[in-house]
């Protein structure tokens, strides 16, 4: 066994590796808020309740269209995207010229209305969702046996949150969004259409959380709940990122799925307000977030 | 004109304290004190969201955690009823002291995102500390005696305590308000920049601002617990935290009697939908859409613009 300064490595090594499957989720879904705050100014409070949809549909689609998990990693998102750019057709977009604040207050009302309506349907006991086929199967890894579908998690959120990073940085496309997060009336005034822009760089960050929430369902098992439980630890994420670029959500969400999994591994009490002290840490030394610009 | 209440303001509180004093005829007396303390409370919020801009999403934290303390207190400690609240609404103080310290270095939702974090800390902190008893909470909290001698065991000796506690909390929120440090809240809501170049030091205010809200949504926790006998996780959970959000918001933000008047709602919403579970959660998100969208002064506020005074 590996053994460093008395601890034993096996244990440590084990909670980070399920710590980084935690963080896949949380940079995944902060990324989501990050794009969608940069271009709407609005805090997407349905984030949470968006993913656990995302879930859900999958579990739809597969016990009662029987659509398996690889098209639902696709078909769940766009479903979902496509009730995002709905919902910001119909009332997201009337908030603009107001407080920023109602705009987190309708997205938390819409929450509240999906996680009841799913909460009516499904219950909240959980519901499972087997593993596809070709994932199944584990690794022995020495110091723990490593499940091949949490190694897909992680590769694939890792994937996905780098292309959409890269799409955002090296396209024209993201050159625009990012121009319009900067000065949307000067974009428009060179014929770019904004509000459309706006409508799915929406649906975009909602089919990112619908994705992520494809891919958990294998792991935590589909729960009308599962977005109210991530979602306040995923805003806390963001307030330590700070939301000033892409990069730094991806970074923080990672990171902070490990450090949960240090904590679990050292002081297992911790591990579920670790990422909440090192916000009010954060906030005391660097208000803006670790990569947020001073405001 | 007295304390700053306008004649219309005067005749509206003289018809809630006239109502405080009927309704337990023809009302179940507890279920009117389960509405007293959640106006306070609301109240309590909404001299935040209200008076100085400050949308905080986990004031939860505050009540629930008074709601503990005036518990333990009662029953551990054997403090008297207004001791057990005064207790209270000391740790709802104290920790939005040291809570908003921590918040108010960020402006807007991240504000909003940060209390909702904090309260979420503490939640965490309810589950692990050992006095709260965990998913238990603290069941059978004595219905101490004010003073130490009058006996609170009958519901209407209670009721009188609850509406002299929310009335004497209703007046102290309308004095803070039309103070003169109220005055410069209203002025930090309305333009924080110049009244920072006003040489007034804003974050002094916000702290304070914060502090008695939730000093005063602790005794609003205490005092449910006493009435209830109980004091558990439900209270500092983000629901109850979003519940009063809705509350205020349905009420008015920024009047008077907007929060007391939300509160009414809510409460009697609930009373009836309960029987049917998650109708509730899906009943209250579907309030949140209609006030953002068409109905954002709320009751109070639209009564009061057709009125044209300011309740």
């Amino acid at each position: 066994m590996l053994m460093v300064l008395g601890y034993n490595l096996g244990p440590l090594l084990a909670q980070s590796l399920l710590g980084l499957i935690n963080g896949a989720f949380y940079a995944l879904l902060s990324l989501g808020l990050a794009v969608i705050f940069g271009l709407l100014n609005i805090i997407n409070f349905a984030h949470g309740a968006l993913y656990m949809l995302g879930a859900v549909v999958s579990w739809v689609l597969l016990n009662h269209v029987g659509l398996g998990y690889w098209p639902s990693l696709v078909v769940a998102p766009l479903i979902v995207g496509a009730f995002g750019i709905v919902l910001e057709k119909l009332f997201i977009s009337k908030l603009y010229k107001l407080d920023h604040l109602y705009g987190l207050l309708l997205t938390f009302g819409i929450a509240l209305i999906v996680e009841g309506l799913a909460r009516n349907e499904f219950g909240s006991s959980g519901m499972a969702y087997a593993v596809p086929e070709s994932l199944r199967g584990a690794t022995k890894l020495g110091f723990m046996i490593m499940p091949t579908y949490r190694v897909w998690v992680v590769v694939a959120s890792f994937v996905v949150c780098i292309s959409t990073w890269l799409v955002l940085e090296k396209t024209s496309i993201g050159a625009t969004l990012r121009a319009a997060t900067e000065n949307a009336a000067l974009v428009q005034s060179f014929g770019v259409n904004v509000p459309r822009l706006i409508t799915l760089t929406y649906g975009a960050g909602v089919a990112l959380a619908a994705f992520a929430g494809v891919m958990a369902a294998p792991v935590y098992s589909v729960n009308p709940n599962m977005g109210s439980n991530v979602i306040i630890i995923v805003f806390a994420v963001v307030v330590i990122g700070g939301m000033g670029s892409i990069l730094g959500s991806i970074l923080t969400g990672f990171g902070l799925g490990l450090l949960e999994g240090f904590t679990k591994f050292l002081y297992p009490q911790g591990s579920g307000v670790v990422v909440f002290v090192l916000m009010i840490i954060v906030l005391l030394t660097r208000p803006a977030g670790l990569f947020g610009k001073a405001t | 004109m007295q304390m700053g209440f306008t004649r219309a303001q005067l005749v509206a509180f003289a018809v809630m304290l006239l109502i405080i004093v009927i309704s337990p005829m023809v009302v179940y007396p507890v279920f009117l004190m389960k509405v007293m303390c959640f106006a306070l409370f609301a109240c309590a919020f909404n001299l935040l969201i209200g008076y100085v801009g400050l949308l905080s999403f986990g004031h939860a934290a505050y009540f629930g955690m008074g709601a503990y303390v005036s518990a333990y207190a009662a029953k551990s400690w054997g403090l008297s009823a207004e001791l057990s609240v005064l207790a209270g609404a000391l740790t709802g103080g104290v920790l939005g002291g040291v809570f908003g310290m921590i918040a108010i270095k960020r402006q807007g939702i991240y504000f909003s995102m940060i209390t909702l974090a904090l309260a979420q800390f503490t939640y965490f902190l309810c589950t692990q500390l050992s006095f709260t008893g965990g998913e238990d909470g603290i069941q059978q909290v004595p219905r101490a005696p004010v003073l130490g001698f009058i006996s609170m065991q009958n519901d209407m000796a209670i009721y009188w305590l609850v509406a002299g506690v929310f009335v004497a909390g209703f007046l102290l929120i309308f004095r803070i308000i039309h103070s003169p440090f109220g005055q410069v809240l209203k002025a930090i809501r309305e333009n924080e920049p110049r009244a920072i170049s006003l040489g007034y030091r804003v974050d002094d205010y916000k702290l304070i601002a914060f502090a008695l809200s939730t000093a005063i949504a602790g005794a609003a926790g205490g005092v449910k617990s006493l009435v209830f006998g109980i004091a558990t996780l439900t209270d500092v959970t983000w629901q109850a935290s979003g519940e009063i959000v809705l509350t205020t918001l349905l009420g008015g933000l920024g009047t008077i009697f907007g929060p007391v008047v939300g509160a009414v709602i809510i409460n009697t919403l609930e009373f009836y939908l309960s029987p049917f579970g998650s109708w509730v959660t899906v009943t209250q998100g579907v309030i949140f859409v209609l006030c953002v969208m068409a109905f954002r002064r709320g009751v109070i506020g639209e009564l009061g613009a057709k009125l044209k005074v300011s309740l």
